[in-house]
């Protein structure tokens, strides 16, 4: 994708322009705030006493802040190779039933760290799996990849609700949702851990999911920056017909590439399914596969900035809940407006900015390159 | 199945499509203008929220399609100042606009009437109310026809009639005028309308303007037509189906309105079909006649059956000079 702008300097690009974005993003939402009648200074310092202030409240955030991770590499891996993957939720739901695989039959009879890996490959498995066809249909047939995905994402709620409501649900049973797993089925919860650093995570769901999200995140950027598929998965993002021209099989790096994007989306469900809920309900991932998409966005692609990016969300996640109790017209559904802002603004507008900013940053060059500049003069 | 019950699916079928033609159409003026958008669930919702807002309000249905319009239209333009004036990414402007939609909605309508995200409910003036054409009560003896006329074509609300005949309108201004002319080049191949000395920034705005103001006629019709009243969620996905309707009928407005009406048919008949034995099937599952749509859709992108050829330059923002 070429860049209809003039390049400016590393830190303005990087650093600058996202951050402006980011305040803007926050700043409308603020404004929004201002409207139902509250103050958006005493909601964020709500929020985020709420989201740090306490260990527990910690606990919650980085709970939420592992979905995101997980959620916002498979987006990001995908922006890589120049592919719109909006299926995350979908490929996320159906990994659900990845893990439920091995929690329901293995969950009597191994413990859980032997488990957890069968569910991770599982898991990956089959949100990879539930990004296939997509990802053929795009390489092979050139149905767009967006429309496919989201198409997707209504088919794989079908399909979960339909095995839930008739296959999966235990004899007698009215909810739609599995049977609970046995004691092999459960990640442990981090809260002893914790307790040994001397803080009280009380009832917080965070697990050992966490520690896989930072492993996927240090190989997603080994992935993309220090291997060859990385290379390929790049210059197919940044050229199609460079890559074509270089030899590159763009079939099979799309594929590969949705693939990995789909398996990343697929593990989340380890943190929500087999860590916090031990079983397997309707509509778990309660959109954190589209919470990737400004996850991904706002950290810029890059493993650094995502994970911030996705602790960030999570703040949002549980300091709104914790904010609701106080501000009773703000709910959680706050965080959706802010989601969408900094999609927005992150996203679609990021160009907005820029055009005032490189006039601004060339004002300020020139000035500064000025003294210098009048025996260069004499020198013609 | 009787007659009676027969008539009762077409009916149903017509009320279900007329929201999916009217967002269907919306997407066909600015994705044949080269602008995807697949922010018509967003702006249909927001549409909705802000018609059924106003009409409880001013217990007005006509007020409450203004605001209906002026919500969608704004949202609209939102996505038209960053997909042509700022050249970003359409997609992602398309799901920002939904985000944001489906919170906006949620929380005003919390702090504005305090209920959990939906208005209040909306009584006779509030709403589009039947509309009886006349001679339906004396024609419903008449056989076979009677029952059509008065059943089905009779008693629906003013909306649906505007929606069917929003598809002749549509193919005329599309197929007879120099602006249909202007707006179908200008999603194959901008360059050449600038070529011609005619503005692509303002065509496209008013491309994406129409399909604000068609957004805002599904979402209003959603809320103030076939519904009492706005409840949180309330489109549900039916703006990605009226998309799929769009890709479905290859970017026309004909057959945008049988697609319309083939999804609509689905989801009238997926309520009817629990526990029914067909031959050769079966039973057919629930989940499986609602997933039909997005199936049939990406059978059709795959190309298996027909082939779906979007216009040219749509979602590639256009520059001027390089």
């Amino acid at each position: 994708m070429s860049r209809p702008y003039a390049k400016l300097p590393g830190w303005i690009d990087y650093g600058l322009i996202p951050l402006i974005n980011l305040v803007v993003a926050f700043l409308v939402a603020g404004l929004v705030v201002l409207v139902v009648g509250e103050s958006p200074i005493q909601a964020a310092v709500l929020m985020i006493r709420g989201a740090f202030g306490y260990a527990e409240g910690v606990g919650f955030t980085l709970y939420y802040a592992t979905n995101f991770m997980f959620t916002g590499l498979a987006v990001a891996v995908a922006f890589h190779g120049g592919l719109f993957n909006i299926g995350g939720e979908g490929q996320a739901y159906v990994g659900g039933l990845g893990v439920a695989a091995v929690a329901l039959s293995l969950g009597a009879i191994l413990p859980w760290w032997l488990n957890l890996p069968l569910a991770i490959v599982l898991s990956f498995a089959f949100g990879a799996l539930w990004a296939l066809i997509p990802a053929y249909l795009q390489a092979r047939r050139g149905s767009h990849i967006v429309i496919t995905t989201i198409m997707f994402n209504f088919i794989a709620a079908a399909l979960m609700v339909y095995l839930l409501v008739g296959v999966l649900k235990p004899v007698g049973s009215m909810a739609p949702e599995t049977r609970t797993f046995d004691i092999g089925g459960q990640l442990p919860k981090l809260k002893g851990l914790f307790h040994l650093l001397g803080f009280n995570l009380g009832g917080a769901p965070l697990n050992v999911s966490i520690f896989v999200a930072l492993v996927a995140a240090v190989l997603v950027w080994l992935l993309i920056w220090h291997t060859r598929l990385g290379y390929e998965i790049r210059t197919l993002g940044f050229s199609p017909r460079a890559a074509r021209y270089a030899g590159m099989s763009e079939t099979r790096v799309i594929i590969v590439t949705m693939m990995i994007s789909g398996g990343l989306a697929g593990l989340m469900a380890l943190n929500v399914v087999m860590g916090d809920q031990y079983r397997l309900g309707i509509d778990f991932p309660q959109g954190a596969g589209f919470v990737g998409i400004a996850v991904a966005l706002m950290g810029r692609g890059h493993p650094a900035g995502i994970i911030p990016a996705a602790i960030l969300f999570g703040m949002l996640y549980q300091g709104g809940a914790e904010l609701s109790f106080d501000m009773p017209a703000i709910s959680r559904d706050m965080i959706v407006i802010i989601q969408g802002l900094v999609i927005l603004f992150a996203g679609a507008l990021e160009n907005m900015f820029r055009p005032a900013i490189g006039a601004a940053y060339q004002r300020v060059r020139f000035r500064a390159s000025e003294p210098t500049g009048a025996p260069v003069k004499e020198a013609r | 199945m009787d007659s009676a019950a027969l008539l009762d699916l077409v009916d149903s079928t017509i009320r279900l499509s007329t929201p999916l033609l009217f967002a269907a159409l919306a997407g066909l003026y600015s994705e044949r203008s080269g602008i995807f958008d697949i922010s018509l669930e967003g702006k249909m919702l927001i549409a909705a929220f802000a018609s059924a807002s106003a009409a409880a309000v001013w217990g007005s249905a006509a007020i409450g399609l203004c605001f209906g319009i002026l919500a969608a239209v704004a949202f609209a333009l939102v996505h038209g100042v960053a997909s042509i004036t700022y050249r970003g990414n359409q997609i992602v402007s398309g799901v920002a606009i939904n985000f944001i939609a489906a919170g906006l909605t949620i929380i005003l309508g919390q702090s504005w009437f305090g209920r959990g995200g939906n208005t209040p409910s909306l009584f006779s003036a509030g709403r589009f109310l039947p509309v009886h054409l006349p001679g339906a009560d004396a024609a419903a003896s008449v056989p076979i026809l009677g029952p059509i006329y008065s059943g089905v074509l009779s008693g629906q609300t003013a909306l649906v009639y505007v929606a069917f005949l929003m598809v002749p309108l549509t193919w005329w201004v599309l197929f007879r005028t120099r602006f249909g002319l202007r707006l179908r080049a200008v999603g194959e191949n901008p360059a050449a309308v600038d070529t011609a000395g005619i503005s692509v920034t303002f065509l496209r705005y008013r491309a994406v303007i129409i399909c604000g103001v068609l957004c805002g006629f599904a979402g209003s019709y959603l809320a103030t037509g076939q519904a009492a009243g706005f409840t949180r969620d309330m489109t549900a996905g039916k703006g990605y189906i009226a998309l799929a309707a769009l890709i479905f009928a290859n970017w026309r407005p004909v057959r945008v309105m049988f697609a319309c009406l083939l999804f609509g048919f689905l989801d009238a008949i997926s309520i009817r079909v629990q526990g029914v034995s067909f031959p050769l099937v079966g039973q057919v599952s629930v989940q499986f006649v609602q997933a039909l749509p997005y199936i049939l859709t990406v059978v059709l992108l795959a190309g298996f059956v027909g082939k779906a050829t979007p216009p040219r330059a749509g979602g590639v923002p256009y520059v001027k000079e390089r």
